[in-house]
């Protein structure tokens, strides 16, 4: 069993988790995860409702607090000290199932706020970047709405802005797609493919099995709280090894 | 690109129990006990004010107290406890006001009865509740009416109502409301939303107008300048005035709660119901109210509670309900003395409570059940 | 022909709106002539005034707090004017205390502390499940009036006394260094503004953030302590002192009227809380989550996410309780605080009989508060709703 490098790191690791539990009460929801994410690898978790994974990439910014195991992420080990958890926030993205926009706040100062209070950017210069920003995911003209005006795809992508902004190293999207009409998920697995052409590391947890084979590095499968295949993605569709992966995938891809 | 780890499960991994750290009581404590500094000197400062306060209130309300005495006497002389003796004295009182002992009965029997129909309508496992609510609602307010009030026909000696008091006033006050509020309520807040303008304007001007002022000034009119709107023969009984006062005030408060749930309600159910064929009476009653009041129950129930404690205030207009009954039974000078008032207010307050606190309870339970159906 | 034309007619929808709309006058003012005439016939049988000449009749009978000058000799329309204003007083002391008190308590709700947020809710189920007349005869009869002489006062620093006459607070009369006091205080309350826009835009050009509150604290404290030792004391106080068997001097608050607020305030705090309450709650939690991840701390997500959302759905239904504190005065006339409807709807009309023109204007007060409020709230409503899809 391996155990957490208490000198030096490895400074190719992005996200590692060695053999990390957590329980809901009683309940044994991750079971002895062992995984390890390169800097610049885009990883894809799948799996049926219940087996974890959301609960999984929670963890790595800590939304999520596991009990037992580490989990080391761009060399910090995240523990219950707040100070660390801010620390990882700071350069891990997440892109949420319900895009979470601030209702309140207009666009563009729903992509400054963090630069604005967390990184303590000036002002013109935060929204130079989000901006910038804005226009990478391709709605600079949406800046002065207010997110109920736009439409859900436009929001998303807001949201992928918004975690942009903050200059993150690494990216988690937690099914960022499945709230979205079918007409609109293909504008956001379009920004999403971009953003893994430039370099980014990301986890995303989804269902859209044609991305995963277009833009993930490796495919990882999880049931009852268990890694159960990871493989990279043509081998992982085509020939899947373990039992309950096939009955999985016959599942999706009918 | 990374060199693929590629991994295929061969084992399944155990299952094992939390660490036992994060189930015990001592984790509970440090999350939500001692979590800070600052949550550490609130939970000590709380501890001991429990321990102070608890035997304190435990001596007064059952040690110390006087159960059992004829008069004021004993309870002058044991000053530090409640005088529950006063309180058996004139429980009757309490209950009856100054209907004619032997005619009690009636009064007891209108109440039985009332508490059966209402524990079938809200018990929701409960049979044929469509015909309790018919009999709640149309035939039981004139059976009680004839049963309190008496008939010459029946053979019952009228009781006049002046006499009635304490409380089967406050039961009856509140009984009314909640009747009348119900039906009433919904015609208005389906006036209100109604396109006619002349029904509009109607509605929204006597919901405004009885929602802007206090109760006492609807009671205060009620009782003063009923009898002036109306010819002479017909000069309305005392108990009947703060009774309209009290339907006309609930159920504008009513119509606001109804029309909530109305509006809340997603204009597909209508259009639905529209396509249907349905009339209007039949969409309405086969579909929309009933979804829109079960959207609103904890609104409603609000409602009620407010209601029940609003049946204080008719003692301005000479009414004796329980509060102003033991107002009146503290002022006996056999039973004078200092603990008379906090052991009369102290029990008022625990009956009230029961009541309002017993139906916000309730509607937490409906709820709870309505919520399972509706979770996908 | 003509006969399967009107029936048909009968089936037009609009046709018959006006039908029923015709017909809903002609019952309303069936009615309204009705309760007119007889309300003529009955009035002229007895004796009651029909106009409003009893304004200007003399009121004959004393009133113990009056904010206006007023005698047994002042007219029934005076006593309107004392009756009205001691409601307002009342209602302005109480909004301020019962949203403070309900806002404390609100939060404490909410507090990870186990024990703090169930005393908190013990408060307002409490508070809330029991008549607001029960309480304020409480108050009133159980604990203010059982309250020792003035011989005997409850005291804590000899300058405010509590006994069975009422409140006695210490009565600040200003002095010559008033002035300058005043000005110490309106100039740093100006400094106060001054630095908080300066901090805002140094923040917005250069990022960097000034702790504000900490700097206005010490102003606003220091600037007019500084006055004070300069100058002297700008307040002299007149404190209550035994004088024969009662208390004189210092400001007096009667039993009632402390009676009255006490019991306004905890009772409407109660229904403050629970609203602060569903506020903060009704915030969806992936707002907060959001924030997080976003790396904003606690402190920062609760200002400028959580309070921003919970008070667009606070103010709402807090207006309505201030309403209720206004309408819940009335319960006055059952503590003997001469508030509007003790005095007016009371004594007055028992007085003239003229019960319809006095309960009228009674209630044309109340619902002139009720629409200003309302209009008020429709303002905040229109300027801070958030904007929806217009597309």
């Amino acid at each position: 069993m391996r155990t957490p490098a208490t000198g030096g790191h490895d400074a190719t690791l992005a996200i590692d988790f060695i053999g990390v539990h957590k329980w809901y009460g009683t309940f044994h929801a991750l079971r002895n995860i062992n995984l390890t994410v390169k800097r610049g690898e885009r990883i894809v978790i799948c799996g049926p409702s219940g087996s974890g994974k959301s609960t999984l990439i929670r963890c790595v910014n800590g939304l999520e607090e596991h009990q037992r195991g580490s989990i080391i992420v761009d060399g910090v080990e995240l523990t219950r000290d707040v100070k660390r958890i801010d620390e990882v926030r700071k350069d891990v993205g997440m892109v949420f199932q319900s895009f979470n926009l601030f209702p309140h706040l207009t666009v563009l100062e729903n992509c400054t706020l963090a630069p604005i209070w967390v990184r303590k950017t000036p002002k013109r210069q935060a929204e130079d970047i989000a901006m910038k920003l804005l226009r990478r995911v391709k709605i600079p003209e949406q800046a002065s709405k207010y997110p109920a005006q736009l439409s859900g795809g436009q929001q998303q992508r807001v949201a992928i802005a918004r975690a942009l902004c903050m200059n993150p190293r690494i990216m988690l999207f937690d099914e960022p797609t499945s709230a979205l009409d079918p007409e609109m998920v293909k504008e956001v697995l379009d920004t999403m493919s971009e953003l893994a052409q430039e370099g980014m590391t990301m986890m995303v947890v989804t269902h859209e099995m044609g991305f995963a084979r277009q833009v993930a590095d490796r495919v990882v499968f999880m049931d009852n709280g268990e890694i159960v295949e990871i493989n990279a993605p043509d081998p992982f569709f085509d020939n899947p090894r373990h039992q309950r992966t096939k009955l999985f995938l016959s599942q999706i891809l009918h | 690109m990374s060199q693929t780890l590629v991994f295929v499960r061969t084992k399944s991994e155990p299952l094992d129990p939390p660490p036992t750290l994060s189930s015990s009581v001592l984790v509970w404590a440090r999350a939500n006990l001692f979590s800070s500094i600052g949550s550490t000197v609130t939970t000590l400062a709380f501890v001991a004010l429990v321990l102070w306060l608890l035997p304190e209130l435990f001596s007064w309300t059952i040690t110390q107290a006087v159960w059992n005495a004829k008069d004021g006497e004993a309870c002058r002389q044991h000053q530090d406890g409640a005088c529950w003796a006063f309180i058996s004295a004139k429980l009757d009182y309490l209950r009856f006001g100054s209907y004619p002992v032997d005619q009690r009965w009636r009064v007891n029997l209108t109440e039985w009865v009332g508490a059966v129909l209402i524990a079938w309508l809200l018990w929701p496992e409960a049979p044929k509740r469509g015909m309790a609510a018919l009999l709640f609602f149309a035939i039981f307010p004139i059976f009680a009416f004839v049963l309190l009030h008496g008939s010459g026909w029946l053979g019952l000696p009228i009781v006049d109502t002046l006499l009635w008091g304490g409380m089967l006033i406050t039961l009856l006050t509140a009984a009314v409301g909640i009747v009348f509020s119900l039906p009433l309520g919904v015609l208005l807040a389906l006036g209100r939303r109604s396109r006619m303008p002349v029904v509009r304007s109607a509605s929204i001007l006597f919901i405004e107008f009885v929602r802007g002022v206090p109760f006492i000034t609807i009671l205060f009119m009620a009782n003063a300048m009923l009898p002036l709107f109306l010819p002479e023969a017909w000069a309305p009984d005392r108990l009947l005035r703060p009774l309209v006062g009290m339907a006309l005030f609930s159920a504008a408060y009513m119509a606001e709660e109804v029309r909530g749930g109305l509006q809340s309600l997603r204009r597909g159910q209508y259009e639905a119901a529209m396509a249907l064929g349905l009339s209007y009476p039949l969409m309405m009653g086969l579909v929309i109210l009933p979804q829109a009041l079960t959207l609103v129950i904890p609104g409603i129930v609000n409602n009620f509670v407010g209601l029940f404690m609003d049946t204080t205030l008719v003692s301005i207009v000479g009414l004796a309900d329980f509060l102003e009954a033991m107002n009146n039974a503290m002022k006996d000078p056999a039973w004078s003395g200092p603990t008379i008032m906090p052991t009369g207010y102290v029990f008022a307050g625990v009956f009230y409570f029961m009541f309002c606190f017993g139906m916000t309870r309730y509607s937490a339970f409906v709820e709870g059940k309505l919520a399972k159906g509706r979770k996908r | 022909m003509a006969f399967s034309k009107v029936l048909s007619g009968l089936n037009d929808r609009r046709v018959r709106g006006a039908c029923y709309q015709a017909l809903l006058v002609l019952v309303l003012a069936a009615i309204a002539w009705g309760a007119a005439s007889n309300a003529y016939v009955n009035m002229r049988a007895r004796g009651i005034p029909l106009g409003f000449g009893f304004w200007g009749q003399v009121a004959g009978f004393e009133i113990n707090l009056h904010l206006i000058d007023y005698s047994g000799l002042s007219t029934y329309g005076r006593a309107f004017w004392v009756g009205l204003l001691n409601t307002l007083l009342v209602a302005v002391i109480c909004v301020p205390l019962a949203t403070l008190l309900g806002f404390v308590v609100g939060v404490a709700r909410l507090s990870p502390n186990w024990l703090l947020s169930r005393f908190a809710l013990l408060y307002t189920v409490v508070f809330r499940n029991t008549p607001l007349l029960l309480q304020l005869l409480f108050w009133y009869n159980a604990v203010l009036k059982t309250l020792p002489g003035p011989r005997q006062s409850l005291t804590m620093t000899g300058a405010v006394l509590l006994n069975n006459r009422g409140l006695f607070l210490p009565l600040p009369a200003p002095r010559a260094p008033a002035i300058s006091f005043a000005s110490a205080v309106g100039v740093s309350a100006l400094a106060l503004a001054a630095i908080s826009i300066w901090a805002r835009r140094r923040q917005e050009r250069t990022g960097a953030q000034t702790p504000v509150l900490l700097l206005g604290a010490v102003i606003f404290i220091g600037v007019p302590a500084l006055a004070i030792v300069a100058t002297g004391a700008p307040f002299s106080f007149e404190f209550p002192a035994l004088s024969g068997f009662n208390l004189k001097g210092g400001l007096q608050i009667v039993p009632e009227m402390a009676a009255l607020v006490f019991g306004l305030v905890v009772f409407t705090a109660a229904f403050i809380a629970e609203i602060v309450r569903a506020g903060v709650q009704a915030v969806h939690h992936g707002q907060i989550e959001a924030a997080s991840a976003l790396g904003l701390h606690r402190g920062l997500t609760t200002r400028l996410i959580v309070v921003p959302q919970a008070m667009r759905l606070i103010v709402p239904p807090l207006t309505s309780q201030y309403l209720n504190i206004v309408k819940n005065s009335s319960l006055a006339v059952f503590v003997g605080y001469p508030d509007l409807v003790q005095i007016f709807a009371g004594t007055v009309l028992n007085q003239t009989q003229a019960a319809v023109q006095v309960m009228a204007i009674t209630m044309a007060v109340y619902l002139a508060i009720s629409l200003a409020v309302a209009a008020a709230l429709n303002l905040f409503n229109a300027t801070h709703a958030m904007r929806g899809r217009t597309a």
